[in-house]
């Protein structure tokens, strides 16, 4: 009980702390709950500046998977959600903990795997690419962490026809981390992972990997954002968090969007004028 | 291997003002931190070592267990308590340094009170006679033990120091690795891993090396500054 008093007394002079510190005028800010892709990919840092400059107002993002930010937010520890799991989304906003849910971008997620390809699925559909690995039981890593990612995996076994609970094996390693250490694992094991490809382009310790399925209109993977409902959280900052999200869908936002690029490449593509037609 | 070596010297000298913010961030939550838990640590430990109570043995057993409380339960539990949602979620702490701050002094404070206890046990075993003959009270005591082994308890806040500046698993959770704002140096490293960016990560480890062994280097010159002064 001593210690529970001494946690509670320590946490009390802490507050005291933080309490002092934001005396000296800290500039508005919130809270963005999403996910490890858009920070891991390197967007965050591009486009986050170019709107404190513009508005003054400070992002600060925490990054999980789809599925803990979502909850995060749910807890009210977070003002805007930046996800990519459309079931998801909806379901948040049909729980009420959003009133409306936008669209602000979208990329794509490719299937990597190890150049020599021992499963044979190089230019294969999702479906059948997907059919072929559990068949050949090529060793394969998982997210395992409730993100979109981890979503987007499940549905495309579901499609191929795959019964993950009767037919993982040994083959199918199930990490439950971001998708920067499932991509770590799979390059140490030379396994077959879905990624999504912002993550994948802006990641440096690739080994023997390289992409073998894209362009799959399977492999969509568009991002939603919402601001969470002030009437579930008081404490949600409505005036700030509605800011961000007007201008990541306003043409300046969507612009820094598609200006932010790897080798050339773009990594997320501007979709919010598409959204509501 | 040795290639990510070289690329991890190569990377140092081209370290920026954001790595010098993080390491800073670092030292003032992990510091404020070993600050709050002397002062919870020490009055405690001392006081379980000079005072009889009922359940003493008990408490000295929980201290030395809590020792070794693993990082990432305590920032579950701060997490839960800080949340919006939880009871402490007023304070609007949660992904802000002083969660951090919090996280880091609920580890180091039962380390700093075991260790205390320790070394004023050991010193009573010696001057606790003639202390009790002087019908001094038990906090008098402590106070006179204490000053008596405080060169030993710089090994004390050294140890909490090391707990706090090398965990991550309760800074990750209550402050949420948030760019230039809760981002550590332990936090930022197991994010350039992820990334894959691994002579980045190690150029990071190799700051933070430097970062406690400075620290400790500087309490070793001020201590034997001090023993000769006033020893």
């Amino acid at each position: 009980m001593d210690l529970l008093r001494r946690g509670v007394l320590s946490l009390a002079l802490a507050a005291g702390l933080a309490a002092a510190v934001p005396a000296r005028a800290e500039p508005p800010s919130i809270v963005v709950a999403s996910t490890t892709s858009t920070e891991q990919s390197g967007l965050f840092k591009h486009i986050l500046p170019l709107f404190k400059d513009k508005t003054g107002i400070e992002v600060k993002v925490v990054a999980l998977g789809t599925g803990q930010a979502l909850d995060a937010a749910r807890r009210g520890d977070a003002d805007v959600v930046l996800v990519h799991d459309r079931a998801a989304e909806d379901k948040f906003v049909a729980e009420g903990f959003a009133k409306a849910r936008k669209d602000v971008m979208y990329n794509d997620f490719v299937v990597i795997g190890p150049k020599a390809d021992p499963a044979g699925i190089k230019g294969a559909g999702l479906q059948d690419a997907f059919r072929k690995l559990a068949e050949a039981k090529a060793p394969f890593v998982s997210r395992g962490d409730r993100s979109g990612t981890h979503s987007a995996e499940l549905r495309a076994w579901k499609e191929a026809g795959v019964d993950l609970a009767a037919q993982k094996g040994d083959w199918y390693r199930d990490v439950g981390q971001g998708m920067g250490p499932a991509l770590n694992t799979a390059s140490a094991l030379n396994a077959y992972i879905l990624a999504d490809r912002g993550t994948w382009l802006s990641f440096k310790n690739r080994g023997e990997l390289t992409v073998l399925v894209e362009g799959d209109s399977k492999l969509f993977n568009p991002y939603g954002v919402m601001l969470v409902n002030p009437e579930k959280h008081p404490t949600v900052k409505v005036k700030e968090g509605q800011a961000f999200i007007d201008w990541l869908v306003s043409p300046e936002g969507q612009t820094a969007i598609a200006n932010y690029k790897i080798g050339g490449e773009p990594l997320f593509f501007p979709s919010a004028d598409k959204a509501g037609k | 291997m040795t290639e990510t070596l070289h690329e991890t010297f190569a990377r140092l000298w081209t370290l920026d003002r954001d790595v010098i913010a993080i390491a800073w961030l670092s030292l003032r939550v992990s510091l404020t931190a070993v600050g709050l838990g002397l002062l919870f640590g020490i009055p405690l430990g001392s006081l379980v070592a000079v005072a009889r109570f009922p359940g003493r043995d008990a408490l000295v057993a929980v201290l030395n267990a809590f020792m070794g409380l693993p990082p990432v339960i305590v920032g579950l539990v701060l997490y839960l308590l800080l949340s919006r949602s939880g009871p402490l979620g007023g304070l609007g702490l949660l992904f802000t340094p002083g969660a951090m701050v919090a996280a880091q002094a609920v580890l180091a404070t039962p380390l700093v009170a075991a260790l205390t206890r320790q070394v004023v046990a050991d010193a009573e075993a010696h001057l606790g006679e003639p202390l009790r003959s002087l019908r001094l009270s038990a906090p008098r005591r402590a106070l006179v033990l204490i000053y008596d082994v405080r060169f030993s308890l710089v090994t004390a806040g050294l140890a909490a120091f090391g707990r706090a500046i090398s965990e991550i698993g309760a800074v990750l959770v209550v402050g949420g690795n948030i760019d230039g704002h809760t981002r550590t140096m332990t936090t930022a490293i197991s994010l350039e891993t992820q990334k894959g960016d691994l002579s980045l990560a190690l150029a990071l480890g190799v700051v933070l090396m430097g970062l406690v062994l400075t620290v400790n280097a500087a309490a070793a010159l001020l201590r034997g500054h001090a023993a000769r002064a006033y020893g």
